[in-house]
């Protein structure tokens, strides 16, 4: 089981801020981010037009990732947009 | 949160003293004789005063951990004393304090560099996001190109 966090803009557009996730299920089995983005990309229209690689940045136990990024059980990911603090 | 004796970050709702700020980056420091302090306040980023308020969202746990690898980044380019950075979240109303980095070297160059240097390192890496209210309803504030452009120009 993985915590998947959504912050900002995007956790409104997809109204979720947690979604938790089995990595593997039946024959599905998440082991990177590109798995993981591609798996959401399936939830339905709205995640597509949003997580789509280039419109969210990705986070892995709270550091920048990348697609290549393993993911494994216990993990913290966090799907966001580009900051705007300060 | 206190990552050593000469880093201080803090992420908090309430306001902070410019004075308290620069008191403690000066108390029994012999050491430095520069200080460098910049504040950050919000302003109506649409220039007409149509902007109220804003709101801070940031990444609890995340938010602290970028801030200190930036002071990381900071410290491996110049010899820096005392750093701390404060960084409000929550409901802001326009021209209130937002954000406070000061800095402390022996010299006024690595001060000045060290300050800007965490500044655009925080406006383009630490996980904050702000929500405007204006008269028309509420915005998400879109990241800007000339801030990646500036933290770019610093080659790391």
């Amino acid at each position: 089981m993985v915590t998947i966090l959504f912050f900002g803009q995007l956790k409104e557009r997809l109204d979720t801020s947690r979604l938790p996730l089995e990595l593997v299920d039946g024959s599905k089995c998440l082991g990177s981010v590109a798995e993981l983005r591609a798996f959401l990309l399936t939830k339905g229209d709205v995640w597509k037009e949003n997580l789509a690689y280039g419109s969210a940045l990705v986070a892995v136990n709270q550091q920048i990732a990348t697609e290549d990024t393993p993911i494994k059980d216990a993990d913290e990911i966090a799907f966001f947009p580009p900051v705007t603090g300060g | 949160m206190e990552a050593d004796t000469l880093t201080y970050i803090q992420v908090q709702e309430d306001d902070f003293s410019l004075a308290a700020e620069y008191q403690a980056l000066i108390d029994g420091n012999s050491r430095d004789g520069a200080v460098v302090t910049f504040c950050g306040l919000v302003r109506d980023m649409n220039f007409d005063n149509s902007v109220s308020s804003l709101f801070l969202e940031h990444y609890p746990g995340m938010t602290e951990k970028s801030l200190l690898s930036i002071i990381e980044l900071a410290r491996n380019k110049w010899p820096l004393g005392r750093i701390r950075v404060v960084h409000r979240v929550g409901r802001l109303q326009v021209s209130e304090q937002i954000v406070f980095v000061g800095v402390t070297s022996q010299h006024r160059q690595a001060a000045f560099q060290g300050a800007e240097f965490i500044m655009d390192f925080l406006k383009t890496q630490a996980p904050f996001w702000k929500k405007e209210t204006t008269k028309e309803g509420q915005y998400w504030v879109d990241a800007k190109q000339s801030d990646n452009h500036k933290a770019k120009l610093w080659g790391i």
